[in-house]
């Protein structure tokens, strides 16, 4: 299909495209721009002044309930689900690569644990540790329960990845006297590096902006979500579009950072 | 495959051996954090629905018992069944437009954009609000759909309407829409993805023997795109089952789902009524999901 001339086909899809991108794009811009709504400005346009008065509004403790705390708490949320992610993905990617026991069975888990609707997991969660006898909070039963969310995407991802692997360079290493954690360290962690990084930027936004799973597993204190759906039904002021606003442009930055990681990672492995 | 190599290669030394039923162990080993987390907090918690469904409650706590009346209740009552039949209403014209739009745009991306770097980038463009919060997506329609929101504006300014439509914001229209926004992404990656793969020859071939666009189309390109709009239907069909907070927040409470009734019995603190939902929902998107599962082989498709 490439070096053709372009034809209506084209111009056709793109106009679609195009389209797409808008409809993905445009309602975000609109928060984005009515967050800087003047102080005696409404939901919606037009926009009465600008200021930035919404956003000091934010960080006045009373307005929104507790904007600090729950982001820090579903930052460190999101780093932890993030590590746990990348780290127990990995090994599982690995342990795919060879048969064993119950290999099946356990990617199946996998796959069902991406199907099951997240507000059964919440509400099972709650439960369980409710009759057990444990005190749900964000840093165990949600943190547990958003795993859930972030693991089979981590595996798959990993599975997909060691099934375009050739094992040609790990016989290369070996064959050269590598010892098997040599070749893990020097040739195969390089070369996977990109798909980690991927993996590790599911599992951080994933839980940072995982709401369902959270509901029943959260315990006493909110996790960023949870506090962002309670403004939904109580809050009327562009502070909500606020909140929006800095929570995007946080996400925004996060991928920003991960992308500009894997690019270098590409280019220093270009170099060496 | 590369162990199994290396055991037909590797003589039975002792320090061999050793190495041999190490290298046996450690599949094991590797998988046994992901085993551990998925039955601690997948199975267990799932087990315990079942296990509370049976349960007896009343407003402040729960009796473990064997009744079934948490079934019959929900499944007794015509309000269950209409909020099932809603739910599966969503599912398919969600399910229905997001697989138009998604191989439409992937079948863009993967045969009308001709380097690799532009792929990439445009299909970045695409990916992004996938890792932004749902519920800020959501409310971002606010300013758009409601009634003083840019569409009623310019619909009034125009001259087209009246007076602003109130269907456009807090309606199943609205509900829609937003899971289209949402959830679209989740058809477009692997319907992309699958597109990738196809040999280009086989396109050329086509062409050679006489067919044109739309037989191309229509007898090579969607056959062998199947797997990846299967993956995607079985995303977009089981986030629209589970769906209760863009249901709850874009119908203004004027329409409901499955997991929205799961919600309200949970903060009423009725565990057992809300287990006995849980597990025929469960049923029935397992149902679904093994039904898609018999058209494509994920492992295969990974």
């Amino acid at each position: 299909m490439d070096h053709e001339k372009r034809t209506g086909g084209f111009y056709l899809l793109a106009a679609f495209f195009i389209l797409f991108v808008l409809f993905l794009y445009g309602p975000l811009s609109a928060v984005l721009i009515l967050s800087f709504q003047g102080p005696s400005g409404g939901l919606t346009f037009p926009l009465n002044g600008m200021s930035l008065h919404w956003f000091a509004n934010l960080f006045e403790q009373q307005a929104v309930g507790d904007f600090g705390g729950s982001f820090r708490r579903s930052f460190i949320l999101g780093l932890m689900v993030m590590s746990v992610t990348v780290f127990v993905s990995l090994l599982a990617g690995l342990a795919f690569r060879r048969r064993f026991f119950g290999s099946t069975a356990l990617f199946y888990v996998a796959v069902a644990s991406l199907v099951v609707p997240s507000i059964i997991i919440s509400l099972g969660i709650g439960v369980m540790f409710q009759q057990i006898g444990f005190r749900p909070s964000w840093y165990t039963s949600a943190f547990g329960a958003h795993l859930t969310w972030t693991l089979p995407f981590g595996v798959l991802i990993m599975f997909a990845v060691f099934n375009r692997f050739s094992p040609a360079y790990e016989e290369a290493a070996r064959d050269l006297g590598a010892a098997p954690w040599q070749t893990f360290r020097h040739v195969v962690l390089p070369m996977i590096a990109p798909s980690l990084i991927g993996v590790g930027l599911f599992g951080f936004t994933l839980s940072y902006d995982e709401f369902a799973r959270s509901l029943m597993t959260a315990g006493t204190y909110n996790t960023l979500p949870l506090e962002i759906y309670g403004m939904t039904t109580n809050v009327t002021t562009p502070v909500l579009y606020a909140l929006g606003t800095v929570t995007t442009v946080f996400s925004l930055l996060v991928i920003l950072a991960t992308l500009g990681g894997i690019v270098y990672l590409g280019r220093r492995r270009a170099r060496g | 495959m590369s162990a199994t190599a290396e055991h037909s290669i590797a003589e039975p030394t002792p320090g061999m051996k050793r190495r041999v039923s190490l290298a046996r162990l450690a599949p094991y080993l590797q998988a046994a954090p992901l085993t551990l987390i998925l039955g601690a907090f997948l199975v267990a918690p799932i087990l315990m629905i079942v296990v509370v469904s049976f349960w007896d409650y009343d407003f402040a706590r729960l009796y473990p018992d064997f009744v079934t009346y948490n079934y019959t209740e929900t499944l007794g009552s015509w309000v269950t069944w209409k909020t099932y039949l809603n739910t599966l209403k969503f599912s398919a014209i969600v399910w229905a437009l997001t697989l138009c739009i998604g191989f439409w745009v992937a079948y863009f991306l993967a045969f009308h954009i001709r380097t690799t770097a532009m792929q990439i980038v445009l299909f970045l463009v695409c990916t992004v609000p996938f890792l932004t919060s749902n519920i800020i997506r959501m409310i971002s329609w606010i300013p758009v759909l409601g009634r003083n929101g840019l569409i009623n504006a310019a619909l009034v300014e125009s001259g087209l309407v009246p007076a602003p439509l109130e269907w456009l914001l807090y309606s199943e229209f609205a509900v829609v829409l937003a899971m289209v926004h949402l959830y679209t992404l989740f058809m477009v990656v692997p319907i992309f993805n699958t597109l990738m793969r196809i040999d280009r020859s086989l396109i050329e071939a086509a062409r050679d023997a006489g067919a044109n666009g739309w037989q191309i189309l229509w007898n090579v390109i969607i056959p062998l795109a199947k797997p990846g709009m299967a993956i995607g239907t079985i995303f977009v069909v089981t986030l629209v089952m589970a769906d209760f907070i863009t249901v709850q927040v874009m119908s203004g409470g004027q329409s409901a789902s499955v997991a929205l009734i799961m919600k309200n019995q949970m903060s009423l603190l009725q565990y057992p009524a809300a287990a006995a939902n849980a597990v025929v929902l469960l049923v029935l998107v397992l149902l679904l999901v093994a039904g898609i599962l018999r058209v494509v082989d994920i492992r295969k498709e990974l």
